[in-house]
This record gives C-alpha cells, structure tokens and sequence, in this order.
C-alpha cells in the first residue's frame, strides 16, 4: 500500500488511511453529520404532524395542557440552552485558535448548562407527576377543568397533549444526554491536546449537534409552553 | 487488459488476515458486506420458512394445518423479516456495500467503522427479533396497525417493534455512508456523468433511506409508548387518531418499496449493458430516472389508504400523483430494451436473471397502475390481487435483481466462477416457480379472495394448489444457488480479474480485490460503459 507515498509521510494519527487529504476527510464527516441531522428533523417531524394535527382539532385542551406548564422555568431553561450555543460557538473558534485551556473550559460551560437544563427539566416533570398529568392510568385533568371553567375541556384530549409534551420533551432530553456523553469525549481529547488550528473537526461536528438540539427546543418551547397565554375572561 | 495470474501468494482482502476476529472486527467494507451476505440469508430463509407455511396452509380450502392465531404469525413475520431483515438490506448492504466504493475507486467507504456499527445494529436487532419469534411471536401484520396493534394484540409487539426500530438505523447509517461516499470520496475524473447506473441507483435509495426511515422510527416508538405507557396518540377510545398512523407509517414504508427496487435497478442496468455489450441507452435519462422515482415515492403514500376514510380529493390527488411514478419507471424499462437492441446478447446467467426482471417487474408496475386507479382499487383492496402486485415487485423485481448481481459480481467477491449450468438452470427454476405462485394470486384477488385468511371457499382452490406447488419450485430455485455458491468457494473454476468483459472500475483490480481495492488509486479518462473499447472474452458465449 504505497499509492501515495507523500500523503502516508505527512498525515498524523488523526488522518484516517482512506481518505485522499485532511481536507477530504474534513468535508465527509462535516457532511456526514448534516445528513444525520436531516434525519433527526424527519425523526422529530413525525412528532410535529401528531401535534398540528391533534392541536388544530383540540385546541381548548391545548391551550389548558399549555398553561399548565409552569412558563418561568421553561424561559430559563430557553435561556440556558442558548447559552450553551453560544459557548460552542465560541468553543469551535477557541479550538481553531488552537487555544487549548479556553476550549477546554468553554467544554466544560457546555456541559454545565446542559446538566443545568435535564435538571430543570427535571424539576419540571417532576410538578407534571404531582399534577397527576402523566397520562397513563393515573392521568388526571381535573384540576384543569376546574381552573377553566370558562372553556370546555375534555380528560382524553387533554391526555393526548400530556402525552406529546412526554414524548417530544422526552426524546428531546435524550438527545441532551447523548450531546453531554458527546462533549465529555470532546473535553477529554481537548484536554489531552488533539484538537488545534489543523485538526478540529470533532469539536465541529459535535458542536453541529448540539446547536440541532438547541433548535428543536426553540421550536419545542412555543408549541408547547405558549399556545395562549393571555388571562381568560 | 492483462490478466494476473492468481497465484496462491497474492493477498487479497479474503486472505490478509484469519480467524473470527479478524472478521468481526473489520472494517473493511467487502468484508462487512459478507458479514451482512451471511445474515441476511440465514434471515431469506427464516422468512421464507413462514413462506413455506403459509401456501402449506392455503393447499386446502379449511383451515387444517395451523391455528388461525398462528397464521396471523406467520403472515406477519414474514413479512416483517422479508422487508426489514431482507430486502431493505439485501442490495445495498451486500453488493452496495461491496461495489460502491470500488465503482467509483475508493479505498473505503467514508465511515468505515460506521458501516460496521450498522452490520451491529442489524445484528442486535435480529437477535431480539429471533427472540420475539421463539416466545410467541406477533400477530399485526406487518404493518402495526392500530388500535389493534397497541389495544388489542397480545402478542409481543414492542419486542418486535424495537427490532424494527433498531433495524432502521442499521438501514440509515448505510445511506448515510453512501451519500458521503459518493460525495466525497470518487476518484480523480470520475465525475457524476461518468459514474455507473448502479451508483446512481444506490444514490437514490441512500436518499430515501436517509429522509423516509426516521419517520418509520418515530412512528414505531409512538406505538410502543402508548401500549408500555398508556400514552393515547392513535387509539380513538382516548381521542387519537388511527388514520394518523396510517400516514406516519405509509409515509416511510411506501418509499420502503423503493429501497427494495432502485438497487435492483441499477443492478439491471450494468447487467444489461454489459451482456448486450453496449453503453444503455439513455444513460441520462436513467441516472434522473432514479432520481424521479425517490422524489415521487415521498409523495403516494396514502394511495394505501384508499379504502380506510380518507377525504375523496386527497385520494384523488394520491391517485394521480401514483400514475406519474409509472413515467420514470417506464423510462428505464425502455431503455434497457433500447439498450438490448442490436445489441451483442449473451445469455448467461445473470442476463437471464435481468430477461426475468423486466418482465417480472413490468408486469408488478403495470398492475400497480390498476391499484393507483380509485375505482379499480375499491374492488381489489385488501386481495390477493394486491398480494401478487407487491409480489413481482418486490420478489420479481428485487430478488431477481439481488440474484442476478450476486451471481455478476461473484467472481469479484469470492474469485472464483459459480457452475454455469447449474446457474441457468436455477434461474429458470426462479423465474418459473416465481409465476406459477404469484400469477394465479393476481386471479384469485380479481375474483374476491382476501388476504390474511387461513380459509378461503372451496372454488378458489384449484388456484391455490397451482400456487402452492408454484412455491415448491421457488423454493429449489433459491436453494440451488446457495449449494452452489459455498460448492463454488471452495472447487469453482479461479476467476479472471474480468471474466465478463465488463466496464467499470471494479474489474480493473484483481478478483478477489486487495485490502485497499486498488494498489494504485485509478485516474477516469473514459467514459462509462465504454463496451466499444472492452473485446468480448471468449468464454462468454456471444451469438449474434
């Protein structure tokens, strides 16, 4: 196997064997992840449908199941997430800048805010649990048709939009989860000093995902936690 | 070209490296694609083991041989192994992976240890699968219809459908691998006009794969959510809606049939160029053809639904949108006749295998045009009419493109030649057994017999014997190249590097290729299918 002598010679341990160049290799894994993302918009899209279509037919009930959630800790969370974007971004300039140290902690900040957010979430669920709202066979929704008195609320939809807000929050939480396992690899090669100026794909990819995640929950926060807000008469 | 003298000494991808490890550790793509030769068929057999059972059953007009709960089963798995387990992976993950890379002269795929993780996937998922059908099964049909599937059944629906779930990334991971590859990874001068039809086709199904498999996976885990956890999404009792079902499902497993077809159709494409010795015709047309039917299957699903309460002017649109998958799919009927013409036609095995397909597949397209129709599906929805369809489609289509490019390429894979004879021979069997089975399906639909009963009225079963005695055939046919091709490992005669005489990068390496495919990375200064350039070899017997 000595097609290409010269290009055995330079490449570090990073250049995988089967790819021309470093450039080569960069542009498949760049492309490789959005196509990946393009699958996880069709995996989320299923979701989406679900909620267009049983919102448009169950609108009173949407909009109790939405106010319901608890809005200021959802905002927070809105927040923390963008943060978290804004520390990858800058974390992806840091390891292009070759600056180690930063990197290494803007990694770390990653992490943090995502911890921050499964934990408010977290929380979130748990007055979901309390409220009787899990569907299932301890679902409950009377303490809604009390409150809105003013509308008419039926249990079985209102179980429907509990039961999306599970699913969708729910697999949205799990992407969290693999994006913190993703970025505790990312920090660890930080730290041991394999990402520079010459080689940072990781770090952008990885990064990619991330903003992925962070943009289903910007759709995710004013489908569910904003449907109508404003005081009923 | 020279041919290399095969010696004993020459290493090659087989022979670099022994033992288990060595195999299920690898990363080399031709390796991965025999690990997934040898999974899915074990999987063709298990599904064609239910196969077996199910015309066994349908020999007499009472239901005698199993209980009906049981042919529910059976129905059911096979056909969730035959699609998830066989057909979406055959082409592509057997011979996609094997060719794609060394078509467009590559040393690898793009995610090497990527394409392993999705042979994995298969793997875990098969197992669980197998470990749903040995503690009871599931009885949805392949389908999971709901309310039945997450009300009703009491079968092991979840086992199944995390299979399936599993399955379908396994099935993604591999698109994904070949959208990239293709990409990024061709040689110097092998631009998108020089590229085989075989890549394109591939190209097209790695699309579908990559955009209509997620929405099978959400789908699946809304069904599994609302039967382990109550969720109420489809069920009506809770205000869900089943029809909402029906369009996740559909809106993935239509395009599925395209998975399982546009591989095929490429492999048809090199087959027929290479046997008639010509460039196809209209290469162009049947590249964007490819193209065409992956765009347009994203756009018929609810032509499934016809029957089940969807509006009258969706169905209408469904309808005519279906008709329009008919135009590319002709396009490439036609040229692969055109390309025949004045052509130099050999009638070896795979050109036999490729015969067989067009008139298998014209024959499951053309039906497919009377269940686009609205007024004609009404009366065949849900009969046998519509088993025979999907049938030559999927079987008369697919699995004849699959056999045929197994044998074309075999030579390339193992570097050795299968018995000729014995080949011819067992693709006559296929092509027999195949329309002694089916066609006599296509009557018993037309005169009102549905599926997925274990009965059927005693004037229906004359038919019913043909078919099950069709199926017997069948059965010999695909059992014969198995023998063979594990005899022909061992004592068929060494291949040449090009025994066919074919164009296209992968007959310009040795036969098996080395680890890396190419020792030296090949520059295109020609065009494909240049056969006016390539002389006949002259084993391969050429009448004019």
């Amino acid at each position: 196997m000595n097609d290409s002598p010269v290009a055995v010679e330079q490449h570090g341990p990073e250049h995988l064997h089967h790819f021309v160049d470093a450039e080569q290799q960069r542009d498949a894994a760049s492309l490789g992840m959005w196509l990946f993302l393009a699958t996880e918009i069709m995996f989320f899209g299923g979701m989406f449908l679900a909620y267009l279509v049983y919102r448009s037919w169950y609108y009173n009930e949407f909009a109790a199941g939405s106010r319901s959630l608890d809005i200021y800790l959802g905002t927070i969370n809105t927040a923390v997430l963008i943060c978290s974007s804004l520390t990858v971004a800058l974390g992806v300039r840091a390891a292009q800048m070759g600056n180690r140290k930063l990197l290494v902690i803007l990694l770390l900040l990653t992490i943090a805010f995502g911890f921050a957010f499964l934990a408010i979430k977290g929380v979130e669920w748990y007055q979901k649990y309390e409220e009787h709202h899990i569907p299932g066979r301890t679902f409950n929704a009377d303490d809604l048709v009390r409150d809105y008195p003013q509308i008419h609320i039926d249990q079985r939809p209102e179980q429907i939009y509990f039961s999306l807000y599970f699913a969708m929050t729910g697999l949205h939480a799990l992407h969290m989860i693999i994006g913190v396992g993703i970025f505790v690899f990312l920090t660890y090669h930080a730290w041991k000093g394999r990402y520079g100026p010459k080689y940072y794909t990781p770090v952008e990819i990885g990064g990619l995902y991330w903003h992925f995640v962070d943009i289903v929950w910007i759709y995710l926060f004013p489908l569910l936690y904003l449907i109508d807000r404003k005081p009923l008469r | 070209m020279a041919t290399v003298a095969i010696t004993a000494e020459r290493e090659h991808y087989l022979n670099e490296e022994y033992g288990i490890r060595s195999w299920l550790l690898t990363t080399d793509h031709k390796r991965i694609a025999l690990l997934y030769l040898t999974s899915i068929t074990f999987f063709f057999f298990i599904g064609g083991f239910f196969a077996l059972l199910i015309r066994l059953e349908l020999l007499t007009p009472a239901g005698d041989l199993v209980l009906a709960d049981t042919y529910n089963k059976l129905f059911s798995m096979h056909g969730q192994v035959m699609i998830f387990f066989f057909l979406i992976p055959s082409i592509p993950a057997v011979l996609g992976n094997f060719l794609v890379p060394l078509m467009i002269g590559a040393k690898d795929l793009a995610f090497p240890r990527i394409n392993l993780l999705s042979w994995y996937l298969y793997i875990i998922a098969g197992l669980i699968y197998i470990h749903c059908i040995v503690t009871g099964g599931v009885d949805t049909g392949w389908t999971f219809y709901t309310p039945f599937s997450t009300a009703f059944s009491n079968t092991r629906v979840i086992e199944a459908g995390i299979a399936i779930f599993i399955v379908g990334f396994s099935s993604i991971l591999t698109g994904l691998n070949f959208v990239v590859t293709i990409h990024r990874m061709r040689a110097p001068g092998m631009t998108w006009s020089r590229l085989p039809l075989f890549i394109w086709a591939h190209y097209a199904t790695s699309i579908i794969q990559l955009l209509g498999t997620p929405v099978l996976a959400i789908t699946l885990l809304l069904v599994i959510f609302e039967r382990a956890f109550n969720l109420g999404i489809f069920d009506p009792t809770r205000g869900g809606d089943p029809l909402l079902f029906q369009h996740l499902f559909w809106f993935y497993s239509h395009p599925a049939v395209y998975i399982m077809i546009l591989p095929a159709m490429g492999v048809e494409s090199e087959l027929i160029a290479c046997f008639a010795r010509k460039r196809p015709f209209g290469y162009n047309f049947i590249a964007m053809s490819s193209i065409a039917i992956a765009v347009f299957g994203f756009l018929v699903w609810a032509h499934h639904m016809f029957t089940a309460g969807i509006s009258l002017y969706s169905a209408l649109i469904f309808s005519i949108l279906s008709y329009l998958v008919a135009v590319p799919s002709a396009i490439k009927v036609f040229n692969w006749t055109a390309t025949m013409y004045k052509g130099s036609i050999s009638f070896t095995t795979p050109m036999l295998y490729a015969f067989g397909f067009i008139g298998l597949f014209t024959m499951g397209g053309l039906t497919g045009l009377f269940l686009a129709c609205l007024g004609i599906d009404v009366h065949v929805h849900d009969t046998y009419f519509v088993i025979a369809h999907f049938h030559y489609i999927m079987v008369g289509g697919a699995v004849m493109g699959y056999l045929g490019g197994l044998h074309f390429w075999w030579p390339k894979i193992s570097g050795r030649m299968y018995p000729e004879s014995w080949g011819r021979l067992a693709a006559l069997l296929v092509f027999a057994g195949f329309n002694l089975t089916f066609f006599p399906q296509f009557i018993l639909g037309y005169m009102g017999m549905p599926r997925r009963y274990w009965q059927y009225p005693p004037e229906f079963q004359v038919l019913n014997v043909l078919s099950t005695a069709g199926s017997t055939i069948l059965a010999v046919g695909y059992v014969l190249p198995m023998v063979y091709f594990l005899w022909s490992m061992r004592y068929g005669k060494i291949a040449s590097d090009n025994p066919w005489g074919a164009a296209g990068l992968e007959w310009q390496t040795p036969s098996p290729p080395p680890t890396f495919n190419f020792d030296q990375t090949p520059e295109v200064t020609w065009e494909a299918y240049n056969y006016e350039e390539i002389p006949a070899p002259a084993e391969v017997p050429v009448e004019r």
